[in-house]
């Protein structure tokens, strides 16, 4: 398992060519083309501030800009859906590759993983001048918290991302159960409200169990709040997500072999 | 000196899981166990016990009928697939050519899928950047190069995926069955490049349909059937031999399509009384339909086909004899019979047909058991399965017994020449003109 880890590490120009190829391939043949990964999360910033600002207003009471502030958790969840909705689709689709050619599959559902991530860091470049326009960013060492962050996010999203796209040759239930799991995953998760409301705050428990909990609190603090209260929780789901990873991976590798012949 | 490639008593088990298409998570959840259902419950063997090797800078060709397990080869020693029991050992850097520009991203242009597809197959970027034009003109696509793959043809699609894998330079070669997609010009540019990676001393595995390819190309050959190794060696020995059991697997379905057809045709023999037209013939006798009809006072109750030999069978080559061997038993003794034959053309055209009536025959007298042979002293048809008409009848034509299209049997031949009858022939020509011997096998 560890020397295919390493191998993988050979593959690093391979899964760099097919991530660029994942964007180029994305956007071919519309007029906005590459634009797009600005546009759809700045057309959904200018959606929430609607709803939000406009047309229910008082649910919102001491957050303010609300829209912003959800936008700082739904940038991330949107990374992570989409990640995994094309994780667990990946070796399927990639089918003609695992049987055809002599590849690592896992690099499958990695670049599915890694091409979102790109789109996640195009949307930070409507989110941060947001931010800054409304004096929500300040520069200071609290900032240091945000690349934690990520990368607990993208290890924590490559082990789901293995795992599923090795259980879905298999099972391809999991490709319609997890769009219904996501869905209520994220009503799940303080992003469109906030931790810090009472009946929240009452079940905080259970929230807790939730690990995309913490790392929607993480990148609120860092970006939308101020000072990092939730790193402990943080360095916590990163030490989880990092196990998490290597069963993703053993799981991943055990049923290497048999990909070939049930995609 | 290490060959090449090396497989060592290998079997490959396909599993069926559980006879269904897909699992379903639900179910494996009701049976509390995921890893229960990953067990297979029905097994297929694609290969068994399979062993052989090739020396380095050997051609090796792989025959063998569909389902064979001549992919499975493949991909065994390519890596795409582990085996169940045994060793596959590869030295050397492999390129496989099993479906060509199977990486290819439809969206993306011919250049980037170059690149994309040149380092999957393991090149580094330098490498293709140094090679790219050097691919493209290959195959072909200099004007296309920059254009999305979706607009490719299918050749253009396989000419590309073929010029990158390829450019490679692997010291082994898989190669299954891909020569067949090209037009003419690209299957002989093809193989000048396999002629050019022999010369280079690299090693080629070639899986292939075409026996003649095999011949002329490789050095020595592979015959499985079944996922079992028949027989190997030399490349003539070994597609002559499975020629030989591919006659015998035909003769074997000629012999049963015969007995089927027989059968079914028995079938009417007592039909019931509201229906007696089955003691009658159709309205068009040049409508070929099987059957059988007459009343059967004199009735044919066995009919053979006999080579030169006279050794029954289904297959015969053409200009060879064969005879045809009608047994009757009259319940009556009877003194008007008629014997006639016809054979007739796949399709259903007649290509002969003659009874002893028409050649001014008349036997005294019938009674009891009898043998009549129809001796063919070269049967100058061409290469195609016929069937064939027996009757016995009266002068009249009405008949006794007639067997319509019953019996089914192929004519072989090795010049594929056409039409429905081969005459006798021999070519002369003038002293200035001369034909060298080319082909051996006419």
């Amino acid at each position: 398992m560890l020397r295919n880890l390493a191998t993988l590490m050979r593959y690093r120009g391979l899964i760099q060519s097919l991530v660029a190829r994942d964007l180029k391939a994305r956007y071919r043949g519309s007029v906005l083309g590459f634009f797009w990964s600005f546009v759809n999360p700045l057309l959904l910033l200018l959606v929430y501030s609607f709803v939000f600002s406009t047309v229910m207003p008082n649910t919102t009471v001491g957050i303010q800009p609300y829209a912003l502030f959800m936008f700082c958790g739904i940038l991330p969840w949107t990374w992570f859906t989409a990640s995994l909705s094309e994780a667990t689709n990946s070796l399927i689709s990639g089918g003609n590759l695992i049987k055809k050619v002599l590849f690592p599959a896992e690099i499958l559902p990695i670049v599915s993983v890694l091409a979102n991530m790109v789109n996640f860091f195009l949307g930070l470049l409507i989110l941060v001048p947001s931010l800054i326009y409304f004096h929500k960013l300040h520069l200071s060492f609290n900032l240091l918290w945000f690349p934690v962050t990520v990368l607990v996010q993208l290890v924590f999203t490559l082990a789901l991302g293995l795992m599923l796209s090795a259980l879905t040759v298999h099972f391809r239930d999991i490709r319609d159960l997890l769009f219904n799991i996501l869905t209520l995953w994220f009503f799940a998760t303080p992003i469109i409200y906030s931790w810090q409301q009472d009946n929240v705050r009452k079940y905080k428990h259970l929230f807790d169990l939730n690990p995309f909990t913490h790392l929607a609190i993480s990148y609120q603090e860092t970006l939308f709040y101020g000072p990092v209260g939730h790193w402990k929780w943080l360095l916590a789901l990163g030490a989880a997500s990092v196990v998490l990873f290597l069963a993703g991976y053993w799981l991943f590798d055990r049923l290497r072999d048999s990909f070939a012949e049930a995609v | 000196m290490t060959p090449a490639i090396e497989l060592l008593n290998v079997s490959k088990i396909y599993r069926r899981y559980g006879g269904r298409q897909f699992a379903t998570l639900k179910s494996a959840l009701l049976q509390r166990s995921i890893l229960r259902t990953l067990q297979p419950s029905e097994t297929f063997s694609a290969l068994t016990n399979v062993s052989f090797t090739v020396p380095k800078g050997c051609t090796y060709g792989v025959i063998g009928p569909n389902g064979s397990g001549k992919s499975t080869a493949l991909k065994l020693v390519a890596g795409i697939t582990k085996p169940t029991t045994g060793t596959v050992r590869v030295e050397g850097r492999i390129s496989a050519l099993i479906e060509l520009g199977a990486g290819f991203h439809p969206e993306i242009s011919g250049r980037e899928n170059v690149f994309i597809n040149g380092i999957m197959l393991g090149l580094t970027k330098r490498q293709i950047h140094e090679r790219f034009d050097e691919i493209v003109e290959f195959a072909e696509l200099t004007e296309f190069i920059d254009a999305p793959v979706k607009t490719y043809s299918s050749g253009m699609y396989m000419r590309l995926g073929f010029a990158v894998a390829i450019h490679v330079d692997p010291d082994v070669l898989l190669v299954d069955e891909v020569l067949a997609v090209g037009d003419e010009a690209f299957t002989h540019k093809c193989l000048d490049k396999f002629s050019e990676f022999r010369r280079r001393g690299k090693t080629i595995l070639l899986v292939t349909h075409s026996l003649g390819l095999v011949e002329r190309f490789c050095d020595e050959a592979l015959w499985l059937d079944a996922g079992v190794a028949r027989s190997h060696g030399d490349p003539k020995r070994v597609v002559s031999e499975y020629l030989m059991s591919v006659e015998a697997s035909e003769e074997h379905l000629m012999e049963t399509t015969t007995a089927r057809a027989v059968a079914a045709a028995d079938e009417g023999v007592q039909p019931p009384p509201s229906e007696p037209d089955a003691t009658r013939p159709p309205e068009n006798m040049f409508h070929a339909t099987e059957g059988r009809w007459g009343a059967r006072e004199v009735e044919i109750v066995d009919v053979t086909l006999l080579d030169g030999d006279g050794k029954p069978g289904f297959i015969f080559h053409s200009g060879e004899p064969m005879s045809i061997q009608l047994k009757v038993r009259a319940a009556q003794p009877n003194d008007e019979v008629v014997f006639g034959i016809g054979i007739f053309s796949a399709e259903g055209v007649c290509c002969y047909g003659t009874n002893t009536f028409l050649e001014e025959m008349n036997p005294a007298r019938l009674a009891g058991d009898a043998e009549a042979t129809f001796a063919i002293e070269g049967l100058d048809l061409v290469e195609g399965t016929y069937k064939l008409d027996v009757a016995v009848h009266k002068r009249d034509g009405a008949p006794y017994d007639y067997h319509r299209l019953l019996y089914t049997f192929r004519v072989k031949s090795r010049t594929h020449d056409v039409g429905i009858y081969r005459p006798r022939h021999h070519w002369t020509f003038s002293p200035n003109l001369q034909f060298p011997a080319g082909r051996d096998d006419d």
